[in-house]
């Protein structure tokens, strides 16, 4: 019961990040397409979670952890771009 | 299932990678590279790699994004990108 | 507990469902950051609980990975709006007034 709740749940994370995905692809400006990148970092970030809840292996909650920092850095990096240059 | 899910990240990942191949803007271009990084690290991880999974995210989505866009700011002979394109 | 979790996780994919889907309707950039990180930064800790609901030996690393969540996620849109406002991206036709370039100063003697 509970593992179908979950399924659901990723079926739904999936058509958002289909949704967010075609934003990044029609995005009229640069902004646009920076913030679809950061949704889409979020809401994969969800989706490791789940895959590790559905595999039972621990690590990949690490993963998602070093995913979760890293991708702030890459973020950061994109605004401080588009301000004044790096 | 699984299968399932990693032909859907997969479709989507070559759908970045297009755009990003026919993007006009070179920024825009660098961040839908940093998207197909982002879905290669998904699969990375559904394919039961975490290890590759972990580098694929430090490498491909913060370090290249950076790399590219300190040459971006460093090149000489272009002009100022239009932001609203 | 597990069923409870369960719960938790279809709140927060419905949240991040509901943030894709502003990230598509909206007609402004700032409308749409304003969609893509707020409710995406609600619906990921909503999900985070109830993984940690469902596999108790998780809490830790759910705890953290929330927190760094809570810190980061606002900083990084914070930096993505300045740096537009900055960049000269315009605001939409329906907004009201410019309050960053102190555009408003005849609404708040009447307001």
């Amino acid at each position: 019961m509970a593992d179908q709740l979950f399924n659901i749940a990723a079926v739904i994370m999936l058509i958002s990040l289909v949704l967010a995905i075609v934003r990044l692809l029609i995005g009229p400006s640069v902004g646009d397409r920076a913030v679809a990148l950061d949704a889409m970092t979020i809401i994969s970030l969800s989706l490791i979670g789940w895959i590790a809840l559905s595999t039972g292996r621990g690590i990949y909650m690490d993963v998602a952890l070093v995913y979760g920092l890293i991708s702030f850095v890459g973020i950061v990096a994109i605004a401080r771009y588009l301000e004044r240059g790096l | 299932m699984n299968i399932a899910i990693v032909i859907i990240l997969g479709v989507l990942m070559l759908a970045a990678a297009v755009t990003a191949l026919y993007l006009k803007s070179l920024s825009a271009a660098v961040i839908a590279a940093g998207a197909v990084s982002l879905l290669a690290s998904v699969i990375y991880l559904l394919l039961a790699a975490p290890d590759v999974a972990m580098t694929e995210a430090a490498i491909g989505s913060a370090l290249t994004t950076v790399v590219f866009l300190y040459a971006l700011s460093r090149m000489r002979g272009t002009k100022k990108e239009d932001p609203r394109d | 507990m597990e069923i409870l979790g369960g719960i938790f996780a279809i709140a927060g994919s419905v949240f991040l469902f509901l943030a894709a889907l502003g990230l598509i309707r909206m007609p402004d950039m700032y409308d749409r950051m304003q969609a893509g990180t707020k409710a995406t930064t609600l619906g990921t800790m909503l999900f985070l609980i109830g993984l940690a609901m469902a596999e108790p030996q998780w809490v830790g690393k759910s705890a953290l990975l929330i927190l760094f969540v809570i810190f980061s996620n606002p900083l990084s849109s914070h930096a993505l709006a300045r740096a537009a406002y900055h960049a000269g991206i315009s605001l939409g036709e329906r907004a009201a007034c410019d309050e960053l370039a102190g555009a408003c100063e005849d609404e708040e003697e009447t307001a």
